[in-house]
């Protein structure tokens, strides 16, 4: 259900094929899986009543349950090497790892939280899950075990794994969205510098398509990449709060909201995407990534992840190379965010509430500017803790990463943030805004109605 | 006919009898009740306590399996159903029928009704008539109709996914096979963005899911017509029928039983769309393609409304109940006279 960008990006075509799925899965299903629904709750109830085993950690000895979804290289090794250090140093503990494919890793979590029971580690994005585990007394307070070390990490996305104040789990990962483009398109429709705001950027628009070019590549089927325009606009004309705040009050009905939706719709109304775009994926051969990696429209709104993507699914296989820049959101004029406020995510992990105490001094190993060192080196994150960040070689990423480092505030994706249903709601609306069949007003009512329910 | 008297033989028959009056203790459990065959019934008899027992060996692992696996999920789901829940244990709150009544108000899902209904009839219309059509074309001592069979067959082989799949990539709008082939014969103003248009979507699905079954249709259609004996036809053609009044006289009202399966197949499969769909579309765009199984699998599994996806579980399976019954006791009951046994001999 979720983008687990950093974990698989450097990892093979195939692994790239599954990557930055939103919580719409796009991954068939058969009609199996349909019973699933009343399966999968006779299935909970059955279960509940067996396996209770806890990591028990009686005279020195634990088992670490470690869930995790870096089922490819480089991480997946990475992670391996990092569990045997620290049992080598750790005698007694015992660290099992369990890779798993997003998807699996997603039913199998369900299938185990649904009787109760969580393993002692597994991978979080934060947000509206990691608080809906909370609330169902999944998760363990490592609030008080991190307290003395936390402040290695970069502060910007700990937030999300807090609910009321306290840690849950923490990020390994994170990274930003923002518009990747192709300096040679830019130049044929002479644009000589990217946007900077959103008059320029709808000029931009313009130009390109009377250039001829399609100026911007979308996966509308999977609608999650449509949500980071409107969340973007929003964090840019209500401020970097806006967001969370009208989640927190239920009221989208706000003036700033409705601006926000409206400029949107002045930027659809321009009909600067592909042809068919409301079909396409992102991650297909015919999708967004694949557009702009073969140089077919000029630019794509995407995550850290978009490169290698793009990359992935070019038919060189090698992307657009030093023609593709990157450039943050522009700035709305008379709105109240900065262009330093950023939007997007990562990875974490959380600790399940029967978790050993050795747990949370393993998580922290992870966490070791060492560990994070070679994960940045291999391309595969965009490390959290401090001091890592130069060990990341790509310059497209070290952009990223700088970005991250100076921004000014940091919201998560939406989908992720909150809790699904209010978050599939804004893809759908959304999407329903950029189809033509949903007013500004009506997007912000059914948001609403979703909220309050 | 005594309805009591045939309780015993209506109990016994397992899960699907289970609407028939218990057996009075009566007449069952006295000793005047044992091996009485009673002259006027036909053959007839009253179980021994002994064959109660056979009974109920030989029934309990198939009521227990039938049970664990239909009716208990049936029930979970309805209970759940009443449940606003986002799927972890403990979250759970009960709100009767507010999921039902929701459910009233939605307009994707009222939408899938329609789209629903929209599939049935093109079904019906379109994809069974062109089946009937094929079947009796194939009939006809043409030269390599066997190959023409196998080939018409051929796509009811492939998974509903994989033919999907393989039609995503016929309708792309960029380089797909369909628009490719449209300007190629210089039409290229038929060339459409069919699945990203919100309106050709459904029809688009609709050619896909024909173009999946019609080869199943085709070989019922072709089983039955070969089962007509040629007499009857000869005769009728001896008596001067032409070959429309041939088809609309003999052949049609011979091959009645398998058209009306053909439709109960038919519609109860198109209530039930779902892989084809998912992979072609998601329902997308803006619901355009969307039909109940989608919407409770996005509720289910994507917004975690486990609750209110319960809710259109239900409705679906009460849809199709509602449907199967109905449609068994008015248009299929001609075709099953005779061929079911039927408790107390005449309906």
């Amino acid at each position: 259900m979720f983008r687990d960008h950093r974990s698989r990006r450097a990892g093979t075509p195939t692994a790239a094929f599954e990557l930055g799925k939103g919580q719409l899965m796009t991954t068939p299903i058969s009609r199996r899986s349909l019973l699933g629904l009343a399966g999968a709750t006779a299935g909970a109830a059955l279960l509940g009543a067996c396996g209770d085993d806890k990591g028990t950690d009686s005279g020195g000895n634990a088992t670490i349950e470690w869930w995790h979804i870096s089922n490819t290289d480089p991480m997946l090794g990475i992670w391996q090497q990092a569990a045997n250090d620290f049992m080598a140093k750790n005698p007694g503990v015992t660290i099992k790892i369990t890779p798993l494919a997003n998807e699996a890793f997603k039913s199998k979590l369900t299938t185990v939280t649904q009787s109760g029971n969580a393993p002692s580690l597994f991978s979080s994005w934060g947000g509206g899950v990691l608080a809906q585990q909370v609330d169902a007394g999944l998760l363990k307070d490592i609030s008080a075990d991190i307290s003395s070390w936390v402040g290695n990490l970069a502060p910007v996305s700990l937030k999300y794994y807090q609910v009321d104040g306290k840690y849950y789990g923490l990020p390994f990962d994170s990274g930003m969205v923002g518009f990747w483009y192709n300096k040679d398109l830019f130049a044929k429709a002479n644009i000589t510098n990217p946007p900077a705001t959103w008059t320029e950027f709808l000029d931009a628009v313009r130009n390109l398509k009377a250039a001829g070019v399609t100026p911007i590549a979308l996966g509308g089927k999977d609608k999650w990449p449509t949500h980071f325009y409107w969340s973007y606009l929003a964090l840019r004309i209500g401020g970097a709060e806006s967001l969370e705040a009208a989640m927190r009050d239920k009221n989208f009905e706000t003036p700033d909201l409705l601006t926000a939706t409206q400029k949107l719709k002045e930027l659809f109304d321009l009909q600067p995407f592909q042809k068919g775009f409301l079909a396409a994926t992102y991650d297909k051969p015919d999708g967004q990534a694949a557009l702009v990696g073969n140089g077919k429209a000029a630019m794509e709104l995407m995550g850290q992840f978009a490169p290698s993507n793009q990359a992935a699914f070019s038919q060189s296989k090698s992307g657009l190379g030093d023609k593709l820049g990157f450039f943050p959101f522009p700035s709305v004029e008379g709105g109240k965010g900065k262009v330093s406020d950023i939007f997007g995510g990562g990875n974490g992990f959380a600790v399940g509430k029967d978790a050993p105490p050795k747990t949370v001094e393993f998580l922290k190993y992870l966490l070791d500017v060492e560990v994070q060192r070679k994960g940045a080196a291999s391309g595969a994150i965009l490390p959290v803790t401090k001091g890592a960040e130069d060990a990341i070689k790509d310059p497209n990423q070290q952009v990223v990463a700088k970005t991250v480092n100076e921004s000014t505030a940091f919201q998560l994706y939406l989908d992720q943030a909150w809790e699904p249903k209010v978050g599939q709601q804004v893809n759908d609306s959304v999407t329903e805004l950029l189809a033509g069949k949903a007013t500004p007003d009506r997007v912000l009512k059914s948001i609403n109605n979703a909220a309050k329910r | 006919m005594p309805r009591s008297a045939d309780s015993a033989f209506g109990a016994a028959r397992g899960p699907a009898g289970g609407v028939r009056p218990a057996p009075s203790p009566a007449t069952a459990g006295s000793p005047a009740a044992v091996a009485v065959v009673p002259p006027a019934d036909g053959g007839r008899r009253w179980l021994s306590s002994r064959g109660w027992g056979t009974i109920l060996i030989f029934l309990t692992p198939a009521l227990l399996l039938f049970g664990l696996l239909v009716i208990a999920p049936i029930a979970l789901a309805a209970y759940t159903s009443l449940l606003d829940w986002n799927g972890f244990r403990g979250t759970e709150e009960f709100i009767g029928l507010e999921n039902f009544r929701r459910l009233l108000e939605d307009e994707v899902f009222v939408g899938d009704l329609r789209r629903g209904l929209i599939l049935i009839v093109l079904s019906v219309t379109v994809q069974l008539p062109l089946a009937l059509g094929l079947a009796l074309l194939l009939n006809q001592p043409i030269r390599g109709r066997a190959v023409y069979r196998v080939m018409f067959f051929a796509p009811y082989v492939l998974a509903e996914v994989i033919t999907a799949v393989l039609f995503q990539m016929v309708l792309s709008p960029n380089a797909g096979l369909a628009n490719q082939v449209l300007s190629g014969i210089g039409l290229g103003g038929l060339a459409e963005e069919w699945l990203s248009n919100t309106s050709t979507v459904l029809y688009a699905v609709f050619v896909v899911i024909t173009w999946k079954y019609f080869g199943f249709y085709m070989i019922l259609f072709l089983a039955a017509r070969q089962s007509i004996p040629a007499e009857i036809i000869e005769a009728a053609a001896v008596d001067g029928a032409t070959g429309w009044n041939t088809f609309r006289h003999v052949t049609l009202p011979l091959l009645g039983p398998t058209i009306r399966i053909a439709v109960f197949l038919s519609i109860i499969g198109t209530i039930q769309l779902f892989d084809a769909v998912w992979v072609l579309t998601e329902g997308g765009p803006v619901n355009a393609s969307e039909t109940m199984a989608i919407t409770m699998y996005r509720y289910g599994f994507e917004s975690f409304e486990v609750g209110y996806a319960s809710a259109i579980s239900i409705a679906m399976f009460l849809i199709s109940l509602v449907f199967a019954l109905l449609y068994q006791r008015f248009v299929l009951r001609r075709d099953m006279e005779g061929a079911v046994t039927v408790i107390g001999g005449k309906r």
